[in-house]
């Protein structure tokens, strides 16, 4: 039942992300795409937080570092959107991998610490570098063609060629979650010295998800750069980390896509409350209490308590949960 | 061609949006939907809130009401939105505006990352943006569009204005407090360059990070230089703090801090006591003459505060880009640019302004000094004019400007 | 005398005014370490309680016409008390679980007092006088110190003593000290650990929002004062040592006189140096300079 009623949700989704270009008057496409990076960024996160149970508390670092080098690679060097996204990616990673190295060696909110310093220093030095305007930011990036065939001067195909990476980024995440490296992450999440006992090599394998994580993060913020055609100290402030966070666990942290209503949710709240004026950071100070307090599993992992618990009248109990008593 | 599908999707969304509104039944070839529409991107919730915000788009709407609501019968409407002091959230707002709003015009864009992002977007969506709240010279050179206007000021303007004023009276030798953000080193080198043109020295400088708020030890260094004026390249909190510390190390009465871009509201948050002698250029101050008056005295009964100069500028900017549709007889982006650039600006807050080819508005600047709390008889009453910048003076010689539109001619 | 070209006595004013804002610092931190303690929840609204005590204060001088003292003791007892309120209704909930929401809690009501006071007062913030009394200048010799920064080391350390002395030597102290050790065994003793965990919620917030009240006069009072500080204060509780009353006190000043120096030698660098350091503390002294190392 439940399985069927995500799968449906999933379908409608899907489809209406497909049309998403051909309604401007009821969404914007430029809006879906910026939300559409978060998402990534979010569900990336969250192979450390909800599914190895490491809080980094600095991963604009990634996000920001993958914007600049990606918009600096096309706009300076003229290298292919394609391959400047790419490097983007490459480059975060190599960054996650040091900072997740250095940072493993303690745990718990040290290891949020050394992260949240770690991603300082690379703040400063974006804030510094020469090529990335300080506070003006890297302006009027070029966003080229795509594989040297599609021109992405158009927004319609950049959407399509947008969602095409997110959704390959997103399948990465949901393919790592389920696979076997995904059963020892969250070994190590609920019992650490148990999978050390068990011989697994437990600092290789965080190091690996920090740098896939950081790396995914990485080409989200690529992605956002080419579809803004800029780059800015925003993306790397820890601001940023802390609104990744904050999409995490708005839509669930035990769930592999509750990120991603997160993400959506909080990009919505910012878009939509144009009108209250001043009152936006109040209103949004609110939400998200009333979230914290209320929707405490995330409103995916919320709902998908509740459809566990309700008893259905039509469907079996799903096979892969435990019985739950009758209320 | 991106253009015409762009019109297409507004033409689309147009035809949805007004759906029962009468103006659709007689469309009108020279109107985009048949309707003028006015877009305020600014700070509404941040840290320059109170320099543009909610009394930014006040300013808009009061230019609106008083040149009647419509421009050769076609209704004007004014909407505005927050740009969260984000590069990326302002170029989405505008890119929504100009291809699903039918917008044809956003103004004040406070916070220069911001500015020149929606630049990007107003010259490839050929729609209007006309900036007033922020210094960024590339808007005029580097980045220049025929739909953008930089309006109010710019940091040339400011270097320009307050640094020559002071070397000619004599104060000779600077040291900078310099936030250290492009646009605290660019003001630095702009009024470095401009002493020493006029034979001052530059004795050295401090850049402090955004948002300090201990000042002492810039303080100290800056009374170890022994220079004649502390030119304080900052803005907001920065540069309040750090005339405080001034003021409080007893560095001040000796030597004289020059405030590069101090808004008339600081002045207010700094009290008189602290800003007492403090040099300013600033484009507009309420008490100037009777026209600033009577418009101020407006402005603060439906804000209950008195203008700065971004807000009399997005007034005066916002009726002269009205006067340019009602002389073009369209609201079509090209001709009414050409209007704009054309038609000399006098109002309150300009005389015989003029817009040059590269999107420089171009008019007479001030440098004001504060008054002392004895010299202030009523409330607001803050500045004493020192001199007058005349235009051509205070903006970037025309030849100097890198803007690729000054080629064509 | 001179060192790396500057002479020493200017490098002792630097020093004198390090020790200035070490004592912010060590206030601050204190009480973000002492919330920690106990309620193990990383107060992100540590801020915020520092601008609202500041704002208190301008409120209380400009439609009271309160006296200085009157505001300097008043002013942190209200904002205790909206911290106890605060504390008392949402964050209790959380106790228990993950501290990770308890950090977002006081990030959203970070958002609801910044974004609160942005729309009563404005963004551009408030003048505040120096008391008359204290607005004179003091000559150390080697510098002129205004007499208030010099008030401001007397009020910062006094506070912290009185502080450090309540928790070590008092029986008030060793109940919360065995609550932070124990809760379950302590309640079984009849302490009510509840309250307790209130009052230090109070106590927490009630030491930022003093920094607020002496930094009122010399830094320029609006909404945003807080925000940015909050992470530095987290840096200096966690290079002090989590849970280290010592340790937050002592490395506060340190901190200050660290930072102070950098402003002379490499300005730029001096709001990201606490976080340089504080990778090299946790990675040579896991627990912080004087935290104790836990299993």
């Amino acid at each position: 039942m439940m399985r069927t009623l995500f799968l449906a949700l999933s379908a409608v989704g899907l489809l209406a992300l497909l049309i998403v270009p051909f309604v401007p008057a009821l969404v914007y496409d430029i809006f879906v795409m910026k939300t559409l990076c978060f998402v990534l960024f979010a569900c990336a996160f969250n192979l450390l937080l909800g599914h190895t149970g490491i809080l980094s508390f600095g991963h604009a670092a990634f996000f920001g570092t993958g914007a600049y080098v990606t918009g600096h690679l096309v706009k300076v060097y003229g290298v292919p959107t394609d391959l400047g996204i790419l490097a983007g990616g490459v480059v975060a990673a190599l960054l996650g991998t040091i900072i997740g190295a250095l940072a493993i060696r303690r745990s718990g909110i040290y290891l949020a610490m050394i992260t949240l310093a770690m991603s300082q220093l690379v703040f400063f030095f974006f804030l510094q570098a020469p090529f990335t305007g300080a506070e003006d930011g890297l302006q009027r990036i070029p966003r080229g063609t795509f594989l040297g065939i599609i021109d992405l001067a158009s927004d319609t195909a950049l959407y399509y060629v947008v969602l095409c990476i997110i959704g390959a980024g997103l399948w990465v995440v949901w393919r790592t979650v389920n696979s076997p490296f995904g059963h020892v992450l969250r070994a190590i999440r609920e019992h650490e010295p148990r999978a050390i006992s068990l011989g697994y090599p437990v600092a290789r394998y965080k190091i690996i998800v920090f740098t896939l994580s950081a790396g995914l993060s990485g080409i989200a913020g690529s992605l956002k750069a080419i579809i803004f055609q800029l780059a800015a100290l925003s993306d790397v402030h820890w601001h940023t980390s802390g609104d990744v966070i904050l999409m995490t666990l708005l839509g669930g942290m035990n769930t592999v896509f509750g990120p991603a209503v997160g993400a959506a949710i909080i990009s919505t709240l910012s878009h939509y409350l144009d009108p209250f004026g001043a009152w936006v950071t109040v209103i949004t100070g609110v939400v998200f209490m009333t979230c914290i307090l209320v929707f405490r599993r995330g409103v995916l992992g919320q709902l998908q308590q509740r459809l566990k618990r309700r008893p259905s009248p039509t469907a079996s109990t799903p096979i892969d949960t435990k019985p739950k008593p009758h209320h | 061609m991106p253009a015409k599908n762009t019109l297409k999707t507004i033409a689309l969304s147009s035809a949805v949006l007004s759906i029962g509104s009468v103006s659709s039944a007689m469309a009108n070839d020279d109107y985009s939907d048949d309707l003028v529409r006015i877009g305020v991107l600014t700070d509404m919730s941040g840290i320059y809130s109170d320099l543009s915000g909610e009394a930014a788009v006040t300013a808009v709407e009061m230019a609106v009401e008083d040149f009647g609501g419509e421009v050769n019968g076609v209704p004007i409407e004014v909407i505005h939105g927050d740009h969260r002091n984000e590069a990326d959230t302002g170029a989405s707002r505008a890119r929504e505006w100009y291809d699903s709003e039918g917008v044809d015009m956003i103004n004040d864009l406070s916070n220069s990352g911001v500015a020149l992002a929606v630049a990007a977007v107003a010259d490839e969506r050929e729609r209007h943006a006309i900036v007033n709240s922020s210094s960024n010279v590339d808007l005029t050179n580097e980045y220049c569009s025929p739909y953008v206007t930089h309006y109010t000021y710019d940091a040339h303007s400011l270097a320009h204005g307050t640094g020559k004023s002071i070397v000619e009276d004599g104060g000779d030798s600077w040291f900078f407090l310099t936030v250290d953000f492009a646009f605290g080193i660019g003001l630095e080198e702009q009024v470095s360059e401009v002493v020493r043109d006029a034979g001052g020295q530059v004795v050295g400088a401090a850049r402090h990070p955004l948002d300090t708020s201990d000042f002492s030890s810039y303080a100290l260094q800056a009374q170890a230089s022994q220079a004649d004026i502390i030119g304080i390249a900052s803005t907001g909190a920065d540069a309040i703090n750090a005339i405080n510390a001034l003021a409080e190390f007893g560095v001040t009465p000796d030597q004289q801090p020059a405030a590069l871009l101090l808004w008339y509201d600081d002045i207010h948050s700094l009290g008189l006591e602290t800003a007492q002698e403090l040099l300013l250029t600033n484009a507009f101050y309420w008490d100037a003459d009777d026209d600033t008056r009577e418009f101020s005295e407006r402005f603060h009964e439906r804000t209950g505060r008195m203008p700065n100069m971004a807000h009399a500028g997005n007034y005066s900017s916002t009726m002269h880009y009205l006067n340019a549709i009602e002389a073009a007889g369209t609201d079509d982006s090209a001709a009414v640019s050409e209007k704009m650039r054309e038609m000399e600006i006098n109002d309150f807050f300009a005389e015989d302004g003029y817009i040059r080819p590269n999107g420089r508005m171009v008019h007479d600047q001030y440098l004001w000094e504060v008054k002392s709390p004895d010299e202030s008889e009523y409330d607001y009453d803050y500045l004493d004019l020192v001199t007058t910048i005349p235009g051509e003076e205070a903006f970037q010689p025309l030849e100097e400007s890198t803007c690729h539109l000054l080629d064509d001619e | 005398m001179i060192i790396f070209g500057i002479p020493i006595q200017a490098l002792l004013g630097q020093l004198m005014l390090g020790i200035v804002n070490g004592a912010f610092y060590a206030v601050l931190s204190l009480g973000l370490a002492i919330i920690f303690g106990v309620l193990k929840i990383v107060n992100f609204a540590h801020g915020a309680f520092f601008m609202l005590g500041a704002f208190t204060a301008f409120l209380l001088a400009q439609h009271l016409d309160a006296n200085y003292w009157v505001v300097l003791f008043l002013a942190p007892l209200l904002v205790a008390l909206v911290g106890m309120v605060f504390e008392w209704l949402f964050l209790r909930r959380l106790y228990g679980l993950d501290p990770i929401y308890g950090l977002l809690l006081t990030f959203s009501l970070v958002l609801v007092l910044e974004g609160g006071f942005r729309v009563a007062f404005g963004s551009s913030g408030q003048p505040f006088a120096t008391p008359e009394w204290l607005s004179g200048t003091i000559d150390l010799g080697f510098m002129i110190l205004p007499t208030y920064r010099g008030f401001v080391i007397v009020a910062a350390l006094l506070a912290c003593f009185a502080t450090w002395y309540v928790i070590e030597r008092t029986s008030l102290g060793a109940s919360l000290r065995a609550a932070t050790e124990r809760p379950e065994l302590t309640q079984a003793f009849g302490i009510n650990v509840p309250r307790l965990v209130t009052l230090t919620y109070g106590a927490g917030v009630g030491l930022a929002a003093f920094a607020g009240v002496l930094a009122a006069p010399i830094f320029h009072v609006n909404p945003s004062m807080g925000s940015s500080l909050v992470i530095t204060i987290f840096a200096i509780v966690v290079i002090g040592g989590l849970g280290s009353i010592k340790g937050a006190i002592i490395t506060g000043l340190g901190l200050g006189v660290v930072e102070g120096f950098t402003r002379v030698f490499y300005s730029e660098f001096s709001s990201t140096i606490v976080f340089l350091i504080m990778v090299l503390v946790l990675m040579l002294r896991p627990a912080g300079l004087f935290g104790r190392e836990e299993g």
